[in-house]
């Protein structure tokens, strides 16, 4: 990981140099061992600060939306394809764009490294292969392949699709039997099991929008739960309110959405909202053999249509 | 006890389903009266969120019913509305609403028969599933 850090670093400081973009939106290190922010570098000096590790759990395209300098940008696979939507839906220009992309072998669980820990984590590195944890008088390995996000184990695209230059060596894809046996799993019960999942499942949420806030789908200048004529959505913890609240995100997401997990990390109660969102993925794939982001042609799966699409729902 | 009437919100399109409705009307085709009926100017107009108000507000059942494929009036509004209605009415299964509270259905202007029967089907099968009781926001009650 230290040799991506050192290529994002020397690119990022070339690029500045030479002016080809006002600044570059990357990771620095968090004040948590185990947590990376994101970081405006806007100099050369700035710079130094950037780094890529399996700690850089959020979405960058984030950060990029209706800006109007040129920009360059740190990207893992999944995020690259967020890009992709982005450029589609008119949010950034092309050639606003320098991609410096990151070929990604996974990001670490948070939760995981935290159940791993005996104490406070200072610090967390990463060879590709193995993850060292160290802290407060305790130091562990552990195979990365084990503390892997869920989403990363399931990850389709772990290369970026476009970008300008990248930090490493390619990877090699994954190959993946069964991308989406979670969901899979909710659909073989009954409806009243899956209505009490899904109730257990957002029983702690708070309502907090960060999993919103964290989406680089969700750019509406008013979010449909901020309108209040008419209101289509309560504010209150109710749980009706909750389950309409991340059915329509993730409706608002669907065919857009590359299953990158920042919501899920970005969540402070640990809810599993990707649940949500991997059914509409499944059902993109399925129905219109659609995979979000892989090329610019392509607009998102519920913006086009085919004459033949299935019709049996419909009577 | 009485038997029980199930309050079905119903979205017609201006051009097609909504003439259908009235064709029906004209013709005086029985079906049973549990439907509300709001006209919209297209299926592609009709939004997840208004589907979802009205199972929120307590109805039912909602049916939506447009124009069929290449006959929209908007060339191709429906064919969106297809996808859009495909996907949503997979993740209203799956979040655990019954199976046949959600219908949908293309019936041209001049197919007053089959609004007719098509109106039977939805309030028979809503009937039979009986009240709803998922996804409806009941205020807490204060003693």
């Amino acid at each position: 990981m230290d040799a991506y850090t050192d290529k994002i670093k020397e690119i990022s400081k070339k690029i500045l140099s030479e002016g080809k973009v006002d600044v570059v939106i990357g990771f620095r290190k968090g004040t948590l061992g185990y947590m990376s922010e994101p970081y405006m570098a806007k100099s050369e000096k700035d710079a130094e600060n950037l780094v890529f590790d399996c700690n850089c759990r959020m979405n960058l395209v984030n950060y990029v939306t209706n800006r109007k300098d040129k920009v360059g940008i740190v990207v893992k696979g999944c995020d690259s394809r967020n890009l992709v939507t982005h450029i589609i839906e008119n949010k950034i220009k092309r050639d606003q764009l320098y991609i410096i992309g990151v070929p990604c072998t996974g990001l670490a669980d948070k939760k995981a490294l935290l159940d791993l820990a005996e104490g406070e984590i200072t610090s967390v590195e990463d060879d590709n292969e193995t993850i060292t944890i160290k802290g407060d008088g305790f130091e562990k390995k552990v195979a990365k392949k084990d503390v892997l996000q869920s989403n990363c184990k399931t990850c389709i695209k772990r290369n970026p699709v476009i970008f300008d230059e990248l930090a490493g060596a390619e990877v090699p894809e994954l190959e993946i039997t069964d991308r989406f046996a979670d969901v899979d799993e909710v659909e073989k019960m009954s409806a009243d099991e899956r209505w009490n999942f899904f109730g257990e499942l957002l029983s702690e949420c708070t309502r907090c929008y960060a999993c919103r806030n964290a989406c680089p789908l969700c750019y509406c200048p008013t979010c449909f739960v901020d309108e209040s004529r008419p209101q289509w959505v309560g504010k209150s913890d109710n749980d009706t309110d909750v389950l309409t609240y991340h059915f329509l995100r993730a409706f608002h997401d669907a065919g857009r959405c590359t299953d990158c997990g920042a919501c899920e990390a970005a969540c402070p109660m640990d809810i599993k909202m990707r649940y949500f969102t991997r059914k509409t993925i499944k059902d993109c794939v399925e129905k219109y053999g659609f995979e979000t982001g892989m090329e610019l042609e392509q607009r998102p799966a519920l913006d086009q249509y085919k004459i033949n699409d299935p019709n049996e729902f419909i009577k | 006890m009485s038997e029980f009437e199930p309050k079905i919100i119903t979205f017609l399109c201006n051009w097609c389903s909504y003439g259908a409705a009235d064709l029906a009307g004209v013709s005086r085709f029985q079906y049973p009266p549990s439907m509300r009926v709001i006209r919209v100017p297209c299926s592609g107009r009709v939004s997840p969120k208004m589907i979802l108000s009205a199972f929120r507000k307590g109805a039912d059942g909602v049916w939506v019913s447009g124009c069929h494929p290449g006959d929209c009036h908007y060339i191709s509004g429906n064919y969106y509305a297809r996808r859009k209605f495909d996907v949503l009415n997979e993740m209203i299964e799956y979040i655990g609403i019954e199976k046949g509270r959600l219908h949908f259905s293309w019936i041209s202007s001049a197919e007053g028969v089959k609004f007719a029967a098509v109106a039977k089907d939805v309030i028979e099968t809503v009937t039979k599933l009986g009240p709803a009781k998922k996804f409806i926001k009941k205020l807490p009650e204060v003693a």
